[in-house]
């Protein structure tokens, strides 16, 4: 056991002292986690809008008033013609423009009735949808406040809760995202490039000759970078509590054993991504085209599953990420414990056994 | 196990991959404190023999021991006996000298009191004391070649196996690093090398000479070089390929 210490010690020193390995190691997740956190948003504030007001009276500069109170948008310009309209959007300042028409206090106080134009930049077209739904939420509540006693009853009042993220911060979506991307690349990529370039090297051919035996040379490859990655997923965790206010409601003991066991999933896929590429670039873009984007775009990090195509759904139920993303987001603002994600828990601890067993029997075939 | 004088025992060591043989009834010995050449061209099957007499890879029939140890059941033994150097010379080059030995050290199961003193006479008698602390990176290849031997002969193997160890350095290094075999030779290490370089087969003690999966001839270089009534191995290796040759495709 002595030698396999030396083993680990060879192999910290070997990550120590490459300077881009550190980098990807520790300085890629934190500055990746801020600039998910903060950049990449769907929360919404201080939108520029410009307002056409062709009524000028009460009513219209209290719904103006109104809108421009919210705090999602702000007046970049009062329009006086239908002309500017174009023009303002093709500035590029504003994304939606609000026209009210002509004489609309008195005809909404004679008939009843007055029409608002709300004209969205849709280029953009999810910012176009919520801008538009905003707005209408509030010309909405506007409505039903001027006319407390409706002449129709209305039918249905929809009361609104939204539970768990109430304040539905986007950063609830990314800390998690951000978390199982920063593994996945992390221990996946950093294993399979580290075991390549010993492959690249030569120097696997004279530990394979050396009575270490095959499994030694893999754990041993491997344990620093479970240290390394658990030290990242708990950094990950500070900043998402300290910095973006990210609560953790269930059980932390729990939510650490995930990503213990979704680090050593990483971790079996690097190993067995390593065993089909020769050369540390090979192993790099596997990992990058095999791990990175599916992480990405198939994991309902950034687009939710449930709105692809049936055969993107299927390969989707096949990223190990989605289930540790669902598992890390029940367990921190949910509060829920291991009774209500124990499928997921299983399948990830299902597939860690599927990639070890591909690659030792790679290992095996490859080189004896 | 000092009683035993053929550290390598083939007989009719056989290896198939599918149809083709690599390996066709290969018969020999190495005996204890001898540098035996192993030569051939690329293709001639020394790869697949030297993979097997390491324990990497079964002979599909034949008896094979190495150190005393049979190859079929005993490869945890034999890679413990074993020293191993290719041309690819194996040592880490983000580690420092003294690094690579405590790890590779260390990995044949040498304690640390062991290792320190040895360590530190080796270097010297390579008149190399002072870079002990030096990363490999920053060393000549041909200091690299001779450490890398170094570390394949530190744990002291009975035998130690040199795939191709001197390529691509130039000649004055190579007799340098041929001093280096004879000295471990001289201490009872017993040195395997495959080489492309002919006159290194003339500093060999024996030599077989491989041609298309089989052995063709082995012996002494002098003896070699007047059966086959050759000036140089050079030419008793061309000779006895262009022979196999003209057999394959008669006129």
């Amino acid at each position: 056991m002595k030698s396999f210490g030396g083993f680990v010690i060879k192999e910290f020193n070997h990550i120590f002292r490459d300077r881009r390995t550190m980098l990807v190691l520790f300085g890629i997740p934190v500055a990746q986690l801020l600039i998910f956190g903060y950049v990449v948003t769907n929360e919404f504030r201080n939108f520029r809008i410009a307002i056409f007001d062709m009524s000028q009276d009460e009513v219209t500069r209290e719904l103006t008033g109104k809108i421009l109170s919210s705090g999602y948008f702000i007046l970049d310009e009062s329009l006086t013609s239908t002309d500017g309209i174009d023009e303002a959007f093709k500035k590029g300042h504003i994304k939606e423009v609000v026209i009210f028409g002509q004489g609309f206090g008195k005809r909404l106080e004679k008939e009843g009735l007055a029409t608002v134009q709300v004209i969205a930049d849709a280029s953009d077209a999810n910012t176009a949808n919520l801008l538009v739904n905003y707005t209408n939420g509030i010309i909405q509540d506007f409505a039903i406040r001027y006319r407390p006693a409706p002449a129709h009853p209305p039918a249905i009042r929809i009361e609104e809760r939204m539970i768990y993220n109430a304040e539905l911060k986007g950063v609830y979506m990314f800390v998690p995202g951000t978390m199982a991307l920063i593994l996945m690349l992390v221990s996946a990529m950093m294993t399979s490039i580290s075991i390549a370039r010993e492959k690249e090297m030569g120097t696997l051919e004279v530990l394979l000759i050396s009575p270490l035996k095959p499994y030694h040379i893999i754990a041993g490859k491997v344990i620093p970078y479970v240290v390394l990655s658990f030290i990242n997923a708990v950094v990950i965790l500070l900043l998402g509590f300290f910095v973006f206010g990210m609560p953790v409601r269930g059980s932390l003991a729990l939510l650490l054993s995930e990503s213990l066991l979704f680090i050593s999933l990483a971790l079996s896929l690097g190993i067995f991504i390593s065993t089909l590429a020769g050369t540390q670039q090979v192993a790099m873009f596997i990992s990058m085209f095999a791990l990175m984007l599916p992480t990405l775009l198939l994991s309902g990090f950034i687009f939710p599953v449930e709105n692809m195509p049936l055969i993107l759904q299927w390969i989707s139920a096949l990223m190990p990420p989605k289930y540790f993303i669902t598992i890390i987001k029940d367990i921190m603002l949910k509060g829920s414990g291991l009774e209500f994600v124990w499928e997921e828990t299983l399948i990830l601890a299902g597939m860690t056994l599927l990639f070890i067993f591909l690659s030792v029997r790679r290992f095996k075939t490859r080189f004896v | 196990m000092d009683s035993i004088e053929q550290v390598i025992r083939a007989r009719d060591l056989t290896k198939r991959f599918d149809s083709f043989t690599a390996n066709d009834r290969l018969s020999f010995d190495v005996y204890r404190g001898e540098i035996f050449g192993f030569l051939g061209a690329n293709g001639a099957g020394k790869t697949t023999a030297i993979r097997i007499l390491c324990g990497l890879s079964k002979p599909t029939s034949g008896e094979v021991s190495v150190a005393g140890y049979d190859v079929y059941h005993q490869t945890e033994q034999i890679k413990e006996h074993i020293g191993y150097m290719s041309q690819r010379f194996s040592l880490y080059e983000d580690l420092t000298v003294g690094e690579n030995f405590r790890f590779y050290a260390g990995i044949y199961g040498l304690p640390v009191r062991t290792i320190r003193p040895r360590m530190d006479e080796m270097l010297r008698s390579l008149g190399i004391g002072h870079l002990k602390g030096q990363l490999i990176a920053s060393l000549p290849l041909g200091w690299k070649q001779k450490l890398a031997f170094s570390v394949a002969v530190f744990h002291k193997p009975s035998i130690v196996f040199l795939d191709e160890p001197t390529g691509g350095v130039d000649p004055i290094t190579r007799r340098q690093f041929w001093e280096l075999i004879y000295e471990a030779a001289r201490g009872g290490i017993t040195v395997f090398v495959t080489t492309h370089y002919m006159d290194e087969a003339e500093y060999c003690d024996r030599v077989s000479i491989m041609v298309d999966g089989r052995i063709e001839t082995i012996g002494p270089p002098a003896f070699l070089k007047e059966k086959h009534q050759a000036a140089s191995m050079e030419q008793v290796f061309l000779k006895l390929a262009r022979k196999r040759q003209n057999e394959r495709e008669p006129q």
